[in-house]
């Protein structure tokens, strides 16, 4: 809350100087928000997957299918795309349209192979025969990791209507606060990522 | 308006306090329900203490303070009192703590999978929640019955129970305690019957269309009179075996009471046993 | 009707599960309501028609931004519902009173249609009725407590509206279409899982709740960050008004809980569509695990019905005991501390599924302290009374009923939270009682107050303060008449949710149960009677000031209905009482020397359209049309993306236009200050 307090001051700094309102400032925030509420909903996926992850009812366990070389080239892609993302901003930053959308199309690809060694990993576990309806424990797996990859499906999509938005119109401040909200996304899907792999893999595979 | 609803109120206090003897949580037939009752009747005492003067003021001060008493004092920028404040803190929160103990004796002291006795002198009974009816089965005897059971009164009784479908709730109001039925786990609750009767029993969780005919009748009678009934369950022409047991799990609403003169010491066991991967209750 | 013709093994490429036999045509009691409805929809459709009016609907009511105007589309669409979910709640009162009997068949209602009633009462009253007054409100009332222009985000506004009217028009599709869920209004599995349930009732169950739940999320995130930012300059927190402040604590709540509603939704819906195994009873499912998440939502979302109508209850205490609010400090810090506590007693729903007694001890307990800040905001209002002059209009008596009525839910409440006294009350019709005891008696209540005292400043015009009395008074006597005999019938051991009962014991009490339900049912009557006449006589009842309570708070200060930019010029805050403060220092209503340009959000198509696909897709999902479902996702995202690239988002209001309705109002006020000074 103290940080609450700080950003809540600070608006009010602009409301003196006269009636203009900080909407960017206010979309940040409230994509800030958005963001916490999106914690929770992994939180309940986490918990469910905690919970049921002795479900196994007789069939394969996490022991014998995780393959932790291919998770971890997924985790690279991932985490170095955080990074590219991170110099794409820094490229908008200095209003490098070229510079940025180099990195931006770094960072989507990451991620799409991010996505396509996921969906390997699932058809893999498939024929081996752990799909969703399984038994409870894969039911968790795959809702708790799949929802994660949607998300990054999401923030891809988003990606490309971006491009769109930044040929249509360049570096307007709506188009920048659309890049700050979607930077946000993707770090936190790294960090939600990150959780995933220590929760799921590392400790399915010990 | 509001001196109308506060007679109602007195009405129906007055007609609880005629019928009380009558109800069934106030007529407990053993000793969980006895403190049970107990209990509610400490906490609405203990909350009296709050509740009688808010319900006081919430009339007196809208009347005294209304605009046509002029004689009334005013005092339109008065709104802080340390006094009130800490005193409108203090006093609920010494009612809580006071509630909150015997809330924590009681929860040890009336835990459902507390046996009411030794071992040895406990009678078993297994219980199956089906759609839509209650299976008893009685290991010691190996009978088993659907709808009715018999205990003999003044005996720790205890209830190992289970569901063979979705949720429900095994209750017997006299007696005290309920407990959720769940598949694949098994619940425990201890109850025993101080006085002789016959007493409803019934499903109080919801479990779909025929649940409101999921009721038993549970008979406390003396040892004689059990072992009349566990004789009279053992002249029984059904046997609770496969077969029989498949037919029974149809759906199927109010459902008569049978009688099975024998039945698979291991059938309750099987049955929770069949949905795999369940964690709890094994 | 829960019927086999609606078990489809496999659905039609093309109209899905849907057929002929879906429309439950054979139905002595659904039929005449199915007839009744479509020719009331042709009316009102022929009706708008006649009169020209759909260009004036789209462009000034469905399209719109404007705080104001989606606040009175909830409270309207409320009622709506309230007018559903008590036909249902007189349906079981009647039913019960005739069902003693032996064996099914008695009353009127077969288990297989009272089953969906139950259901649908719950789902209706909490999501479709409670949620939406919550929410209005908060929309008529907290931007301009705040001295805002609007919301944080307009647009998520307007899109969290009609993502709600989705959900409850698929409830009331359901009626027409196939069945509703007979589960209870939790749906619990397995009982809701494919398995138990193989028809679509709980699949409507479930997008229903979907899409209006994730619009409660979005109204969530969007009156927290109103609310942080948007406040007028020098507004601190401490300044707030009370209902604002409960406002946010609800919305915090929202936040935190709404996405647990959405997982356990969606988790449910995984095990209905594809044969997970998350909640199914073998293979490692846990239904304990759906028990605890839908009420880890559950117990919270209680709270954000009740807290918003305690800041009601602040604002009206204050403003007609003609007095500052006593302990606003105090009750600040209750409402956080419930807020807080509001998150970790959720157990307390299921005492009886065999936890350790320490763990409901520990649950219970929790429970318990929850007494004390709710406690001490009881006495904070009487002593907001006491030395007071006390002024009883209509909403002053919703407020004294409740303090009254809720006194004795709170009371029940706490009883319940006794674990070992809870084994015996549980699931028995007590708790029915207490829950509608502090559902009515608390939340209902307070929004009737709450619309009493906002609705001139919402629509201009006051409400006939005689006839809202006398429904108050329906109201509260009804409920005692319906409610305490479910108390007395709870200590009987008679259990929830039956569909009939051998004991005639009980037969006496349900029907002066039935009898108070019609009370209440007179007391709704009543109101809507109050509602026709005050619209028929309103030249008379005109609020011409914008402040006909002399009210305390920046709402007040504004023109009945204000402006859509709200305020002309961002007020300063001197004091948490504003409105009261300018006019005691006589610099209310002062013209300010100029006046500058507006910025304001324009209307959009995005919302509705946005949600229509919403509808179809859920439809889709219940039938299991396939093409429908993925032609719905298409739209959705395609408009939103369209509306992202729409340069029109916003405009600037002229000074000349600003000025011109500022002088309509300030003159009004003079003209209304000459003449009571004569």
């Amino acid at each position: 809350m103290s940080n609450d307090h700080v950003i809540a001051n600070d608006v009010h700094d602009h409301h003196d100087d006269h009636d203009h309102h900080d909407t960017g400032g206010d979309t940040i925030f409230g994509f800030w928000i958005y963001i916490m509420s999106d914690c929770i909903l992994f939180a309940t996926l986490f918990a469910t997957y905690a919970v049921l992850s002795g479900g196994f009812a007789g069939g394969p366990t996490p022991k014998e299918l995780f393959d932790l070389n291919l998770v971890a080239v997924g985790t690279a892609f991932l985490l170095f795309s955080s990074f590219t993302f991170g110099m794409a901003m820094l490229q908008a930053n200095q209003r490098k349209m070229k510079g940025m959308i180099t990195w931006l199309v770094i960072t989507l690809l990451l991620g799409l192979g991010f996505l396509g060694l996921e969906l390997y990993e699932f058809w893999h576990f498939s024929t081996l025969g752990a799909t969703p309806q399984t038994s409870g424990y894969w039911s968790a797996f795959y809702a708790l990791v799949a929802t994660h990859g949607l998300h990054v499906f999401g923030g891809i999509i988003w990606m490309l209507v971006l491009f769109v938005h930044f040929k249509r119109d360049g570096f307007t401040e709506d188009n920048l606060v659309r890049l700050s909200c979607l930077s946000l996304f993707w770090h936190f899907l790294d960090i939600i990522w990150i959780c995933v792999f220590s929760v799921v893999y590392l400790v399915g595979v010990m | 308006m509001l001196k109308k609803s506060l007679s109602l109120v007195m009405v129906f206090t007055m007609a609880f306090l005629l019928t009380g003897c009558e109800l069934a949580l106030f007529d407990p037939a053993g000793p969980i329900g006895e403190q049970a009752k107990d209990l509610i009747i400490i906490s609405v005492a203990l909350l009296l203490i709050v509740i009688i003067p808010v319900l006081f003021m919430s009339i007196y001060f809208p009347y005294k303070y209304r605009t046509s008493n002029k004689n009334a004092e005013y005092k339109p920028s008065w709104e802080h009192s340390t006094k009130i404040e800490l005193v409108v803190w203090i006093v609920p929160c010494l009612i809580i703590a006071a509630l909150a103990y015997f809330t924590y004796v009681t929860s040890h002291d009336l835990d459902p999978r507390k046996p009411l006795g030794k071992d040895e002198d406990t009678l078993t009974i297994q219980v199956v929640a089906m759609d839509w009816k209650w299976l008893f089965i009685y290991p010691e005897q190996q009978i088993a019955t659907v709808n009715e059971i018999s205990i003999p009164v003044n005996t720790p009784v205890e209830f190992l129970i289970t569901s063979d479908t979705v949720m429900n709730s095994f209750f017997i109001p006299r007696l005290g305690s309920q407990i959720y039925a769940m598949a694949g786990m098994e619940n425990r609750l201890n109850l025993m019957a101080s006085e002789e009767g016959t007493f409803r029993g019934m499903s109080a969780n919801y479990s779909g269309f025929g649940f409101s005919g999921m009721k038993f009748k549970t008979h406390s009678v003396d040892q004689a009179g059990f072992d009349a009934w566990v004789n009279k369950v053992k002249a029984s022409e059904h046997v609770l075996d496969e077969p029989t047991y498949k037919a029974l799990s149809e759906k199927s609403k109010d459902n008569p009471v049978v009688y099975y003169s024998d039945v698979d010491p291991l059938h309750f066991k099987k049955t929770i046993e069949k949905y795999t991967g369940v964690q709890n209750g094994k | 009707m829960a019927s086999k013709a609606t078990i489809i093994t496999d659905p039609d490429p093309l109209t899905g599960k849907l057929t002929w036999d879906s429309i439950p045509v054979h139905d002595p009691v659904i039929l005449p309501v199915m007839i009744c409805a479509i020719l009331g929809g042709l009316f009102l459709f022929a009706l708008i028609t006649k009169m020209g009016k759909w260009r004036y609907l789209w462009e000034e009511w469905f399209t719109s931004v404007d705080h104001k105007k989606i606040g009175i589309m909830y409270v309207i669409a409320a009622i709506v519902m309230l007018v559903r979910g008590f036909a249902d709640a007189i349906m079981m009162r009647t039913h019960q009173a005739l069902a003693t009997a032996d064996s099914v068949g008695a009353g009127y209602l077969p288990p297989e249609h009272y089953d969906q009633i139950f259901t649908a009462h719950g789902v209706i009253m909490i999501f479709f009725v409670a949620m939406p007054l919550v929410v209005g409100l908060m929309n008529i009332v907290v931007p301009l407590q705040i001295g805002a222009r609007d919301v944080a985000f307009p647009f998520l506004n307007s899109l969290s509206f009609w993502l709600f009217v989705v959900g409850a028009l698929l409830v009331n599709i359901s009626l027409f279409l196939g069945e509703f869920a007979a589960t209870g209004w939790l749906a619990y599995p397995p009982l809701s899982g494919i398995e138990y349930s193989p028809w679509v009732g709980v699949d409507y169950w479930l997008w229903a709740l979907q899409i209006s739940g994730i619009g409660t999320l979005l109204t969530g995130v969007n009156f927290f960050v109103t609310i942080i930012r948007m406040r007028a300059p020098g507004m601190k927190l401490m300044q707030m008004p009370v209902f604002t402040w409960t406002s946010l604590c609800a919305n915090v709540l929202i936040i935190l809980s709404f996405p647990i509603l959405t997982v356990t939704i969606t988790l449910l819906t995984l095990d209905r569509y594809l044969g997970t195994n998350f909640f199914t009873n073998d293979l490692g499912g846990n239904q304990m695990m759906y028990v605890n998440l839908i009420w880890a939502w559950g117990h919270p979302e209680v709270y954000i019905l009740i807290l918003p109508a305690f800041g009601i209850f602040s604002e009206v205490a204050a403003t007609f005991s003609r007095k500052r609010l006593f302990g606003y400090t105090s009750l600040v810090w209750a409402t956080a501390v419930i807020m807080v506590l509001a998150m970790v007693v959720w157990l307390h729903h299921f005492f009886t599924m065999g936890a350790g007694s320490s763990v409901n001890a520990f649950f219970g307990i929790a429970t318990m302290i929850i007494a004390v800040p709710t406690g001490v905001k009881i006495f904070n209002w009487l002593f907001t009374m006491y030395k007071g002059r006390v002024e009883f209009t209509a909403s002053m008596w919703w407020t004294c009923s409740f303090l009254f009525t809720f006194t004795i839910g709170g009371m029940t409440g706490v009883m319940l939270a006794v674990p070992a006294a809870d084994f015996v009350l549980h699931n028995s019709l007590f708790l029915i009682a207490h829950f509608h005891n502090v559902i009515i008696g608390g939340a209902v209540f307070g929004y009737f107050a709450g619309l009493t005292y906002w609705w001139p400043k919402a629509t201009g015009w006051m409400l006939d303060e005689k006839l809202n009395k006398l429904s108050c008074a329906l109201w509260t006597i009804g409920f005692f008449v319906a409610f305490m005999p479910l108390y007395i019938l709870g200590f009987n051991g008679m259990t929830r949710r039956l569909n009939y009962y051998d004991n005639p014991e009980w037969t006496p009490l349900l029907i002066v149960a039935m009898v108070g339900a019609f009370i209440v049912a007179a007391g709704i009557a009543v109101q809507f009677y109050m509602g026709f006449i005050s619209f028929k006589n309103r030249k008379q009842n005109m609020d011409v000031t914008g402040d006909p309570w002399n009210g305390r708070t920046l709402e007040w200060a504004t023109s009945s209905p204000p402006p859509f930019y709200n305020f002309a010029k961002l007020p300063k805050i001197h004091d948490r009482d504003e409105h009261h403060y300018k006019k005691e220092h006589g610099i209310a209503y002062q013209k300010p020397e100029k006046y500058s340009k507006i910025h304001m959000p324009s209307n959009t198509w995005a919302g509705f359209v946005i949600s229509a696909f919403s509808l179809t897709l859920g439809f889709g999902f219940v039938w299991h049309i396939w093409w429908m479902v993925i032609a719905s996702f298409v739209g959705i995202v395609a408009s939103w993306i369209a509306y992202s690239f729409d340069r029109n988002k916003d405009y600037y209001v002229q000074v000349d236009q600003v000025e011109e309705i500022e002088s309509k109002h300030l003159a009004a006020v003079a003209e209304h200050a000459a003449n009571n000074g004569k």
